[in-house]
């Protein structure tokens, strides 16, 4: 497939990505072929050399287009099943602070500071806890707790009940 | 869980090779032919015990997206729910336990499309959603540490 010459800049972010950069993101956003030579697997599927892919991707990973490459594990399937969306109250002033020591815990797998909704979500500090039951993930939450100390000013919860929906990122 | 599985699982979330034959060089860490992390990584895809192999990119960087929570009324919620879900920019959907009770991501080329996206969503439903974009990242992702004897991880 020939697609034009153009540069798309990618909006959001200080780096952009272009037309070539966003073929080989959706050529694998489902995977790696697991096949001797992924790579070069790719890159026939994309009219590219081996090397190129290899050296774009490489430059995502140094822009921070890309986080890490690598096995990604259900977590579900291996027994995570208990999963809970930890909101808390911190003072503004200090939430970099107590986002980074929080974002460090190893069973927290996303830590983001969103906006407060007030009166009715006062919460500034998301942090995702994942656990092998609901005993396990009231134990990771107490060990936030004690990061937080006097500094949580309310928190609240939300287990997951169902999951609806979810696919990976798409882009078209 | 065999050992090699375990590692294979563990040890590989990333820093994945960018070489001509990544399964080669893994095989060579876990002392393994390519033949066998080639076969069991298959194994692993197949069972669910493996989403893909492949890069997680970083939020924000691409497009626009949002966190975004609704109070929908238990009665509504299946029908909402599967309103929601049907759209192409929702990629991630749960139902939770709280007076905001359906929590989705979703992610458009840009800001104003990914606006129009929820506006609409209010429009269907006549319900608010509030929009709980990320300001600020703090976990540095590395992956995650499974551990395979511990009930209480």
């Amino acid at each position: 497939m020939n697609l034009p010459a153009m540069k798309r800049q990618m909006p959001h972010g200080d780096q952009v990505i272009d037309e070539t950069d966003r073929r080989i993101i959706i050529a694998t956003q489902a995977g790696l072929p697991v096949t001797k030579r992924p790579y070069h697997d790719l890159a026939l599927q994309l009219g590219l050399e081996a090397n190129e892919v290899m050296a774009r991707m490489q430059k995502m990973i140094q822009d921070g287009v890309i986080r890490r490459i690598g096995v990604v594990p259900n977590h579900y399937a291996l027994g995570y099943t208990a999963n809970a969306m930890s909101v808390w109250d911190v003072p503004d002033e200090k939430i970099t602070e107590l986002g980074e020591r929080v974002g460090q815990l190893d069973f927290v797998s996303h830590c983001y500071q969103r906006p407060r909704h007030l009166p009715s979500w006062p919460f500034n500090l998301f942090a995702m806890v994942h656990g092998k039951s609901t005993a396990a993930v009231e134990e990771k939450i107490r060990e936030i707790e004690n990061v937080l100390g006097e500094d949580n000013r309310g928190n609240a919860l939300l287990y997951s009940k169902r999951i609806l929906k979810k696919t990976g990122l798409r882009l078209t | 869980m065999n050992e090699i599985n375990k590692r294979l699982l563990n040890e590989f979330q990333r820093d994945f090779p960018l070489s001509a034959a990544p399964y080669a060089d893994i095989a060579t860490k876990l002392g393994i032919t390519e033949h066998e992390v080639i076969d069991r990584l298959k194994e692993l895809n197949q069972s669910g015990a493996i989403s893909r192999i492949g890069a997680v990119f970083k939020p924000k960087r691409i497009g626009a997206s949002t966190l975004a929570a609704m109070a929908v009324p238990v009665d509504q919620l299946e029908a909402i729910a599967d309103l929601v879900s049907s759209y192409e920019a929702v990629n991630h959907n749960y139902e939770r336990e709280h007076r905001l009770n359906l929590w989705f991501v979703a992610t458009a080329p840009d800001s104003e499309s990914l606006d129009s996206v929820l506006n609409d969503i209010e429009q269907n439903t006549g319900l608010t959603v509030v929009r709980l974009p990320m300001v600020e990242d703090y976990h540095i992702d590395l992956g995650f540490n499974l551990k395979f004897e511990d009930p209480l991880s």
